[in-house]
């Protein structure tokens, strides 16, 4: 009886929403009364259980195989399969990566049960219960999976990373049957498009677009707002698909991840692939015509009104303040 | 080639969102309704690569009498027929509970290509295309830009985090989730609507699938608006008070400008 969290790794880095996911595993396994348990997968990856090793959890497994070097959904799900049926845990949590969305539900399905994808927080007060964003973040649910194991993934920033704690523990090998003929996909290596000439990550106040601007023709007033104030200019996805603005300026968990002084959101909904790019920002300043948009739960300053008429106001401001 | 596009009808984005009286769904009496996004991009994809490669395009939705619209609008665009899974309108199913009953009613169909949105913009689970690819035993991609058949199997641009991608073959049948964007929507042409009056929509009850029964795997106790992280000042007035308002905030009070 355990909770079992899967770490991320790639060519032997940490993807570090995994120790999220652990600080998600300890309150679930708190609250069932059972020890963490952390799962890394890989070929060659005797350093990286060891650090595993340093965390608060019972025992690091280890699942060590050729074929599991470079990542295929049939393998991992071969792989965590076996792992489960030895381990038999109450919970298995993920960070909710890309790679994890594309293998977690092929894995819950296996079992049967049903993948709680993209979790925000655990209540552990009375039953077990998961909270999710519906409707783009409009509203939340309090969701409950009571069959066992429960599958569970952790939304990137919702909880505070666990920290190494103190003591080297138990390290367990687990011997895993996979055989080349199980994998069906082909995976090319990784690439990147084009050298990024943007650095929007050293940006100290960044005024960034979304779907509210309308028309590409009415991006001129957003770019006279960064000039003012000396920002970089940056946009969500839809503005970047649509090649209004190069893909580099993005912000979201496909674009950069930000943090900078002041970020301005200007007709962005805030959906949350947008806002785990720049919820780390110390001021948000939204500016929607939804008072319902998600993006005023993050923001610190709000103003609920047309863009077209409040953008133009502030850069009239700023000009007469910096005179 | 046979594709079959799983699509979703999902309230439209600028709804009013408002939790019901029960506080365990929203209230739906004031919604209106639309195509997921999404779906609508794997809709592209595949009429471009019948446009492409000759073949089928079978559209494949399962919702109450109301989704018989967003089937007409799929049609009038360039699918070929039509599957319509008909749920009661009190029916709630989870990712699962829907792959299962999309699953069911397409294991026949003998498709080369099963194409859906990454994601749903109601629920949000992400899942629901690996669940019928495993369910169906078909071979999968997630998050996919490009997509290009070849023989008997597909290469497909996957992407990945942080500006990263990946090319991935995968052996024919297949089910893939689509990236959002990557092509432009087509509009339904007048021409389209009216044809798509005489296409075949073939209705099925989710009770007749079998797949359909079982008790619910997830449970949504309780909906509610979202609590605020930060303390939200909103400020108002018109636009040349909220202007002059924010600017001294953000330069004496959080003094970042």
């Amino acid at each position: 009886m355990s909770v079992l969290v899967i770490f991320e790794q790639r060519e032997g880095k940490w993807n570090r929403m995994s120790f999220e996911a652990l600080a998600a595993c300890q309150k679930i396994a708190s609250a069932l009364g059972v020890p963490s348990v952390a799962v890394v997968l890989g070929s060659g990856i005797e350093a990286l259980a060891m650090e595993a090793a340093t965390y608060d959890v019972e025992k690091v497994v280890a699942i060590d195989h050729e074929l599991l070097k470079q990542y295929t959904p049939e393998a991992y799900t071969a792989a965590l399969e076996q792992l489960i049926k030895q381990q038999n845990p109450q919970a298995v949590v993920f960070p909710h990566t890309y790679e994890v969305r594309d293998y977690a539900p092929k894995l819950a399905t296996r079992f049967g049960k049903p993948f709680v994808s993209d979790v925000v927080d655990v209540k552990v007060d009375g039953n077990l219960a998961f909270v999710r964003q519906l409707f783009q973040g409009k509203l939340s649910a309090d969701v409950r999976a009571d069959a066992e194991p429960r599958f569970i993934s952790v939304q990137a920033g919702a909880f505070r990373a666990a920290q190494p704690g103190s003591g080297e523990k138990l390290i367990e090998k687990f011997d895993v049957q996979l055989d080349s003929s199980q994998i069906r996909s082909k995976p090319q290596e990784p690439f990147r498009e084009a050298q990024r000439s943007v650095d929007l990550t050293a940006a100290d106040i960044i005024v960034s677009v979304g779907r509210g601007i309308k028309e590409k023709d009415n991006l001129g007033i957003v770019e006279e707002l960064a000039a003012a104030l000396g920002a970089e200019l940056a946009a969500s996805r839809p503005i970047c698909d649509n090649g209004w603005l190069p893909m580099e300026r993005q912000v979201g968990s496909s674009g950069q991840t930000v943090a900078p002084k002041v970020y301005f959101a200007v007709g962005i909904s805030g959906a949350i692939q947008h806002l785990v790019g720049m919820k780390g920002s110390k001021t948000v300043v939204a500016i929607n015509k939804d008072e319902t948009a998600p993006i005023f739960e993050t923001a610190d300053y709000g103003i609920v009104g047309d863009l077209f008429e409040v953008v133009p106001a502030l850069v009239e401001e700023i000009k007469k303040v910096k005179a | 080639m046979k594709i079959i596009v799983s699509v979703k009808q999902v309230p439209a984005r600028d709804s009013a969102f408002k939790v019901d009286e029960e506080g365990k769904w929203l209230e739906e009496s004031d919604l209106t309704y639309e195509m997921n996004e999404p779906d609508a991009y794997a809709l592209e994809e595949a009429l471009q690569l019948r446009e492409k490669l000759g073949g089928e395009v079978v559209v494949l939705c399962a919702g109450p009498q109301r989704a018989v619209q967003t089937i007409r609008e799929a049609l009038a665009k360039g699918a070929d027929r039509a599957i319509h899974v008909q749920l009661d309108e009190q029916d709630r199913f989870d990712a699962l509970g829907t792959a299962r009953i999309l699953a069911a009613a397409i294991k026949s169909e003998a498709a080369d290509l099963v194409l859906t949105g990454l994601q749903s913009d109601d629920l949000g689970y992400g899942q629901t295309g690996v669940v019928m690819a495993e369910l169906l035993g078909f071979s999968h991609a997630t998050i996919v830009m490009e997509v290009e058949p070849k023989n008997g199997s597909v290469l497909v641009k996957r992407e990945l985090e942080n500006g990263w991608f990946q090319n991935v073959e995968l052996p024919l049948p297949a089910v893939l989730t689509i990236q959002s964007g990557i092509k432009k929507l087509r509009y339904a042409t007048l021409m389209g609507i009216k044809k798509a009056k005489t296409k075949e929509v073939k209705t099925t009850a989710a009770s007749q699938l079998s797949a359909s029964s079982g008790t619910p795997g997830t449970i949504i106790e309780r909906v509610y608006l979202p609590q605020r992280n930060k303390q939200t000042q909103l400020l108002e007035g018109d636009a040349r008070k909220v202007a002059h308002d924010l600017i001294e905030k953000l330069k004496f009070e959080a003094r970042v400008i």
